[in-house]
């Protein structure tokens, strides 16, 4: 078994054979406990690549394992996708069930888990993302972030070590987007799950381990956030932004202002501020 | 054209078990020319406001008046004043059903009785105000295009019907940052030619970057309306009400508990670029 959770080598897919591929060549490793941000903009690949990791789509090129077992073995798919588990854009369409504990229920019904287990398995997961209060609501009387965080419970529940989410913020409030972004960080550094998180809010990638940069299908950039956003220049010819305490930090720093290019928010941006302008303190 | 909200209430379900009041005294007036935006957490009313701007809900108490008119008013005009305010839904793009562009964006004007050339005509212009370039688009399948294509197909659409209100609810959610900014500053092209502009909208970025205006609801009330600069100001409240000010805001507020003299009210990025380099070249280093 490999120390990487999941393992993309070289992996190329089109959609039909002989069409030009969307993905290209792409090699990374996400490990355990990791969290890494996958951006791009709209059609670079990012949302193929991530059904790649959840044997949604199968490399037409390359290989992908997911704890060492191939995505391409169709005898290890459940195994696959219980231990890469995905949720998506829209909160609505991933609730099954009526009341919000028979939707956590649903996956382990389908695994065949134990009666006893299933109920202890679905009180942790609901407590993990503390939804605990709501396990006999009415999923849609929930806030959009509420069903997210019910959506990342039923995941939970079938004991993943990774978390695939393809823009799971983007249909949330700040309130919402705030309270799944912090159970998701939570699950990552108390649970040791490895999380791929696909966005287009760089505030969101700023608090990455490790941000991708996808463009065309192939990985344009890659590195620590730190690493990635002072290339402001290169992030715009990518059809990206920068976390805007970046982009603020890099117009002031070329007109004179001594600020380093590791600013990411605003708290980074206060105390270099502050040396600059107040330097005896 | 004015709308002007009057003491409108609407509640779901009156006298049942479900009952929920979904807005409650609402006193708001968009004037013509403003660019309002409506912010508040998800459930806080804003769509339920959004589809009484047209009339597509009626009060259950309270008025919506169009320049002065009552949209449930007896023997009003009620669907020629609607046409006069252009309705973008949220993901507006999965509305999209024709064969081609041009026929979708035609739907609207052809439902009007217009004569073909006029709906040509619509659609032309309603492309160019979107950026699509009639001689490449028009004939496409919309289903073909990029997602902030398609979305810009179906905003021509509701253009073609020449609203004097353009009414938007979260026109950039879900766009990469550069589909966002097309859209945006489409958006922002419409208004500076005089369309009046309602825009829904959870990004605060977006909201400092265009409105001139802002309306916050919170729990069916409206909590705070004015100019971004005065809503901005109130990080407190925002936070209350679960939303965000935009990060320069917030900068700006970190800066001044650290001791750094500058205006209070300060919401942009190019504001604080000026006044932080005003700063540091007082300190004369």
């Amino acid at each position: 078994m490999t120390e990487e959770r999941i393992k993309v080598e070289e992996v190329s897919y089109a959609y039909e054979e002989g069409a030009a591929p969307v993905v290209k060549h792409v090699s990374m490793d996400v490990r355990p406990g990791e969290f890494v941000a996958v951006l791009g903009h709209n059609g670079s690949g990012k949302s193929t690549l991530a059904k790649l990791m959840n044997a949604l789509f199968v490399p037409t090129e390359g290989r992908v394992y997911i704890r060492g077992m191939d995505t391409a073995d169709d005898e290890r798919l459940w195994d696959i996708r219980r231990e890469a588990g995905m949720i998506f854009q829209n909160p609505d369409n991933q609730i099954v069930a009526t009341v919000v504990r028979e939707d956590v229920a649903f996956g382990l019904e389908n695994l065949g888990v134990p009666h006893e287990e299933m109920l202890g398995r679905i009180e942790q997961a609901l407590r993990t993302v503390g939804m605990s209060a709501y396990a006999e609501s009415a999923p849609h009387n929930l806030s959009g972030g509420q069903k997210q965080r019910v959506a990342i419970a039923g995941i939970l529940a079938m004991r993943p070590s990774c978390l695939i989410a393809d823009e799971a913020t983007a249909m949330l409030d700040p309130s919402g987007r705030a309270e799944v972004l912090q159970t998701v960080r939570s699950l990552c550094r108390e649970e040791g799950i490895s999380v791929v998180w696909i966005t287009h809010f760089m505030e969101e990638a700023a608090l990455a381990d490790r941000v991708i940069v996808i463009s065309d299908g192939e990985i344009a950039l890659q590195g620590t956030p730190r690493e990635v956003f002072p290339q402001v220049e290169r992030m715009r010819e990518l059809h990206l932004d920068v976390p805007r305490m970046t982009a603020l930090a890099a117009r002031l720093r070329a007109a004179g202002m001594p600020l380093s290019d590791r600013i990411l928010t605003v708290e980074e941006m206060t105390e270099e501020v502050k040396a600059a302008l107040c330097p005896s303190n | 054209m004015s709308i002007e909200l009057r003491h409108l209430t609407h509640v779901y379900a009156e006298g049942s078990a479900f009952r929920s009041v979904a807005l409650e005294d609402i006193n708001l007036t968009i004037r013509d020319g403003d660019f309002l935006a409506l912010v508040g957490h998800t459930g806080c009313g804003k769509s339920t406001l959004v589809q009484h701007l047209n009339g597509l809900l009626t009060p259950s108490s309270g008025q919506v008046l169009v320049d002065g008119e009552d949209l449930a008013g007896e023997g009003v005009n009620r669907r020629a004043l609607r046409m006069k305010i252009g309705l973008v839904f949220q993901y507006p793009e999965y509305q999209l059903f024709e064969e081609t562009v041009a026929k979708d964006i035609a739907f609207g004007p052809k439902n009007l009785g217009l004569k073909a050339e006029e709906v040509d005509a619509r659609v032309r212009a309603a492309m160019a105000q979107v950026h699509l370039d009639w001689q490449k688009y028009a004939e496409r399948s919309p289903f073909e295009l990029s997602g902030g294509q398609m979305r810009r197909v179906a905003i021509a659409g509701v253009l073609a019907m020449q609203p004097e209100v353009l009414v938007l609810d979260e026109p950039t959610a879900g766009l990469d940052p550069h589909g966002r900014d097309r859209i945006l500053g489409i958006i922002e092209e419409l208004h500076r030619q005089g369309t009046t502009v309602v825009m829904v909208s959870h990004s605060m970025e977006d909201v400092a970057r265009l409105a001139t205006r802002v309306a916050v609801l919170s729990h069916g009330k409206l909590l705070a309306e004015g100019t971004p600069r005065e809503i901005f100001s109130r990080q407190e409240m925002m936070t209350e009400a679960g939303l965000a000010v935009p990060e320069a805001a917030r900068l700006c507020a970190s800066l001044r508990a650290a001791g750094i003299d500058l205006p209070a009210d300060l919401y942009t990025e190019d504001e604080l670029y000026d006044s932080l380099l005003k700063r540091w070249k007082e300190a004369g280093r």
